[in-house]
């Protein structure tokens, strides 16, 4: 391998490569191996080798150490990504989802070869449906948005049952962009509701959509401005009185453990990110899990299979002829699963409780700290998040954009820019409940710090980032010529 | 609370800061007539000791594949994990990263994926691979959407060999859509190519074949392609690219699109996930992709860097027209795979396959020979095949367990019409011994 000692890295796995080199070790055969090969037809073999790289052992270990030096990610960096709860990943759960007996259980294995597993998932579900106050959890879906779909799509089974045919789905302009798109998959017609100036429901435009053709509403809670709609139960029933279902995005749900339950605030199904609330690693960028709550009238239509107890036995029932089916091949994202039992179990129902007043708490903190120097989008209190516009800094050529890259060169992830829509110059800040006083104060202090720059050397900001491996990237070049594999060029 | 460092010192002083007397007056927007009254009912919270005696009960419940020699296959598979991997990925700096919104702070995750979408295309033979799915069934019915999107048409033809867990998953994708699914039926362990002509036509989007299939054998994939293009129709091939070093690129095979589960690549078995969907396709179809997508470009300097690109398919632009609802990948499993790839490298690959395929003709002659015993469909096949057993398969399984032996997957569950067939996968790691004693224990469980 070249030995590059130079601060910034810049090499592929593909240009260490040579001939030759090798980082497996393979036993030898103990069978033939000729006579097997020889019974593969020639022409289902392949005829030109994959170009894969050949480096040694160290090569590999030292790129990928190298390029993970490259990554700003919760261990190293205040991250304060809104609406992606970046709290600390306890290394207690990678502990547990590395256990043999998790890790290295084949789907298949028959029921009575996996009951650990099985327990398990029966009891995260369990507890999974007391937070929310549902009736039934199925931990299939393997994130979010497969999470919204499969709970669309039991609304539309339950509305079929029932012989209605309902065509569209109401959503909130300020909603996350899964949620029209799995609404769409799942066939409805996407009908978006204004959110009036606080990023509230527009109750008026909510009833005048709200016709005997809608089959659900679905909404954030708190909402994508950080906020709890404060008539959100006035809605459900609303909805309910039209005979529509309603659906809480779970997104938020870190704010609420412990204080409300979607289900006693009406809603009927809810999905929960296991990857944002319950502390299992986003990973760069997965996997995550997104478990789907329901009330009982929804609960012949879960995904199959159902893990459920029967006398002292856990089983996977498949005999549900109501159900929607499957969304993954096997039972959803099981070492998600063991680290967010494994989460739950570590903080019990005080600890909850107790995370999401700190979330709170450190949400309003950082809003009254920098409400002084940035426009705040909706007044307080905010829940776990709060949204800033950078409309102030806008005027003086300074965009949210440039914050974000402003906050790397200090020493920070960037918050969540640009969303919700309905916000000019978005920045959405969630600083979670595992981040203390004083990174808070010092993430508060940069905040203000730009915000200074802002008026007094706005082109210094333009600049930004400048300690980062790479500067500004050239994101339209990216996309109109896509360069989307190595092809031995530099 | 070790995870809450804020202190009852620093809580007052945020409190005062904040001009509120308690959180309960941060918290006035929720409804009172719904704020739970109650502590939640949940178990009691254990200590890190105790957590982990808990956790190490249950997992001690479950026949795992160290403790157990594991010829289970059926889309998942016990292939060799080399060492690095598990340490790589537990680099905080990669585990607890997010998407690359901010690519000058996200390089490292960013150029894993360039390298897994180039390992990937390469492998498969396509022109470009997107940044992963979550699992082979689900990439599997992203693509059959997506050749919907492309051509419009409204049938979808799947062979009767393709893993019937995909088929659910593809039955449930595409009832919002309102696609139909037609089957080719696959009577002697392959597809019928006759009856796929038959099946194929105008309104067929998509032809969908697995090769190797879910009873092992291999698939002509070539021309099950003509069938596909001679009536204007995708071809997606399902495939599994561990095998890849040896078994023919299904781009080079006619192949529009090929996904896959890519959990043999490093990832562990894991009862089921989470996994790594793969998904790869000719480059005609690069603006129709569902998921991410790193491309290469340049910062100010000049200098290459990579960021999320072509990204107007996607939900939060998009929103109800995006390609695909998806808004994560597997980053963290598409890492395993790099690293494995690069780790396994152009020569290790080609060993595994051939290995595995090696041990699976031992094993399959081996197992033939028990009386009694058959091979069910006398096809070529690569690292798995399907037996026929004049006992129960089930309680066959269930007796070889007894002597700590996966002996595979009875079919009777996911197959009813081969109830008295047990499906058999046999990788590089298991041993002549081993298969030795599976065969002498089937013998005496058949007897």
């Amino acid at each position: 391998m070249p030995y590059d000692n130079q601060p910034a890295y810049d090499r592929l796995v593909f240009e260490l490569s040579s001939p030759g080199r090798m980082a497996f070790s393979l036993p030898e055969s103990d069978v033939p191996v000729e006579p097997a090969l020889a019974a593969v037809p020639e022409k289902y073999r392949r005829r030109q080798p994959a170009a894969l790289p050949e480096v040694s052992e160290l090569d590999v270990v030292r790129h990928y150490s190298r390029l993970s030096q490259m990554n700003y990610g919760i261990d190293t960096h205040f991250y304060p990504l809104g609406s992606c709860t970046m709290k600390y990943n306890p290394r207690i759960n990678e502990d547990a989802a590395r256990l043999a007996g998790f890790a290295r259980l084949h789907p298949l294995a028959a029921e009575a070869l996996s009951q650990g597993a099985l327990q398990l998932m029966h009891e995260l579900a369990g507890m999974l449906a007391e937070i929310a106050g549902m009736d039934a959890v199925s931990l299939q879906p393997a994130a979010g948005a497969q999470g919204e779909l499969a709970g669309v799509l039991m609304i539309r089974a339950y509305h079929e049952a029932r012989g209605e045919k309902r065509t569209k789905v109401l959503i909130p302009d300020s909603a996350h962009g899964t949620n029209p798109a799995s609404t769409a998959l799942a066939g409805y017609e996407v009908i978006e509701v204004k959110s009036d100036a606080e990023g509230q429901v527009d109750l008026g435009d909510l009833e005048r959509h709200l016709a005997a053709d809608v089959a659900a509403f679905m909404i954030t809670v708190p909402n994508t401005l950080g906020n709890f709609e404060p008539r959100v139960t006035e809605i459900a029933e609303l909805c309910h009185a039209r005979g529509a279902q309603v659906y809480m995005d779970g997104a938020n749900l870190n704010a609420i453990l412990g204080l409300t339950r979607p289900g006693d605030l009406g809603f009927d199904v809810c999905h929960f990110n296991l990857h944002k609330t319950f502390t299992t690693p986003h990973g760069g960028g997965g996997p995550g899990a997104g478990p789907v709550g329901v009330k009982a009238h929804l609960e012949p239509f879960l995904p199959v299979p159902v893990v459920a107890r029967r006398e002292q036995t856990y089983v996977l029932d498949w005999k549900r002829p109501q159900s929607i089916g499957k969304l993954q091949a096997f039972w959803g994202n099981f070492g998600m699963h063991v680290r967010a039992y494994t989460y739950i179990r570590t903080m019990g129902a005080d600890g909850l409780r107790a995370v999401s007043e700190n979330a709170v708490l450190n949400a309003n903190y950082v809003m009254k700290r920098l409400e002084q120097h940035y426009d705040v989008a909706a007044p307080g209190p905010c829940m776990h998040e709060c949204v800033l516009s950078a409309r102030k800094q806008k005027k003086l050529g300074v965009t949210a954009m440039d914050i974000a890259k402003r906050l790397l060169d200090l020493g920070f992830y960037a918050p969540s820019t640009y969303f919700p829509l309905i916000v000019e110059e978005a920045l959405m800040i969630e600083p979670t409940e595992t981040e203390s006083k004083e990174t808070l104060d010092a993430f508060c202090e940069a905040m203000i710090r730009i915000a200074r720059e802002a008026e007094t050397a706005p082109e210094a900001i333009h600049q930004a980032p400048v300690t980062t491996p790479v500067r500004r990237l050239d994101q339209t070049r990216a996309a109109r010529e896509p360069n989307l594999r190595w092809r031995g060029q530099r | 609370m070790r995870y809450l460092p804020n202190t009852p010192q620093n809580q007052r002083a945020m409190l005062d800061a904040i001009g509120v007397r308690s959180v309960e007056d941060l918290l006035v927007k929720i409804p009172a007539k719904a704020r739970l009254s109650r502590p939640l009912a949940l178990p009691p919270a254990l200590a890190e000791s105790d957590l982990v005696r808990h956790l190490r009960g249950l997992a001690a419940r479950n026949a795992d594949a160290d403790s157990f020699t594991c010829f289970l296959g059926a889309g998942a598979y016990d292939h060799y994990v080399p060492s690095p991997i598990s340490h790589l990925v537990l680099r905080g700096e990669f585990l607890t990263a997010y998407t690359p919104y901010q690519p000058e702070a996200s390089q490292g995750t960013l150029r894993t994926i360039y390298e897994y979408q180039t390992m990937i295309a390469e492998l498969t033979g396509m022109d470009v691979a997107n940044a992963s799915i979550y699992d082979g069934g689900s990439s599997l019915a992203e693509a059959v959407l997506m050749a919907h999107a492309v051509n419009g048409r409204g049938e979808i033809a799947l062979t009767g060999a393709v893993n019937p867990l995909y088929r659910r998953v593809v039955e449930t994708y595409v009832d919002g859509p309102g696609l139909r699914l037609r089957e080719v039926p696959a009577p002697a362990g392959v597809t019928d190519l006759d009856a796929a002509r038959r099946v194929v036509g105008g309104k067929t989007a998509a032809l969908v074949v697995q090769s190797p299939n879910f009873y092992g054998c291999l698939e002509d994939v070539t021309a099950a392609a003509e069938i596909a293009h001679a009536a204007g129709a995708l071809l997606i091939v399902v495939s599994d690219p561990v095998n890849l070093g040896v078994l023919e690129a299904p781009g080079r095979q006619g192949a529009d699109v090929v996904v896959g589960e890519g959990q043999g690549l490093g990832v562990p078995l894991g009862f089921g996930g989470p996994y790594l969907g793969v998904f790869a396709a000719k480059q005609d179809f690069v603006r129709r992709l569902p998921g991410r997508l790193v491309g290469a470009t340049v910062d100010l300097d000049g200098a290459r860097g990579f960021a999320l690109t072509l990204q107007t398919r996607e939900q939060h632009i998009r929103r109800a027209k995006a390609t695909s609802n998806i808004c994560t990948n597997v980053a963290l499993c598409a890492l395993m795979a790099t690293i494995y790839l690069a780790i396994l490298g152009k020569q290790g690959l080609v060993r595994v396959g051939e290995l595995s395929t090696a041990k699976a003709h031992y094993a399959a002659r081996r197992l033939a020979e028990v009386p009694g015993v058959t091979l069910r469909f006398p096809q070529p096949f690569f690292k798995e095949f399907t037996l026929k057993l004049p006992k129960s398969p089930e309680r066959v399984a269930a007796r070889l367990a007894r002597q700590n032996i996966l002996a595979g997957l009875p079919l009777k569950g996911l197959d009813r019409k081969h109830a008295d067939c047990l499906l058999v996968a046999v990788t590089e790691k298991r041993t002549k011994d081993e298969i030795d004693a599976f065969a002498d224990a089937l013998g005496k469980a058949v007897a």
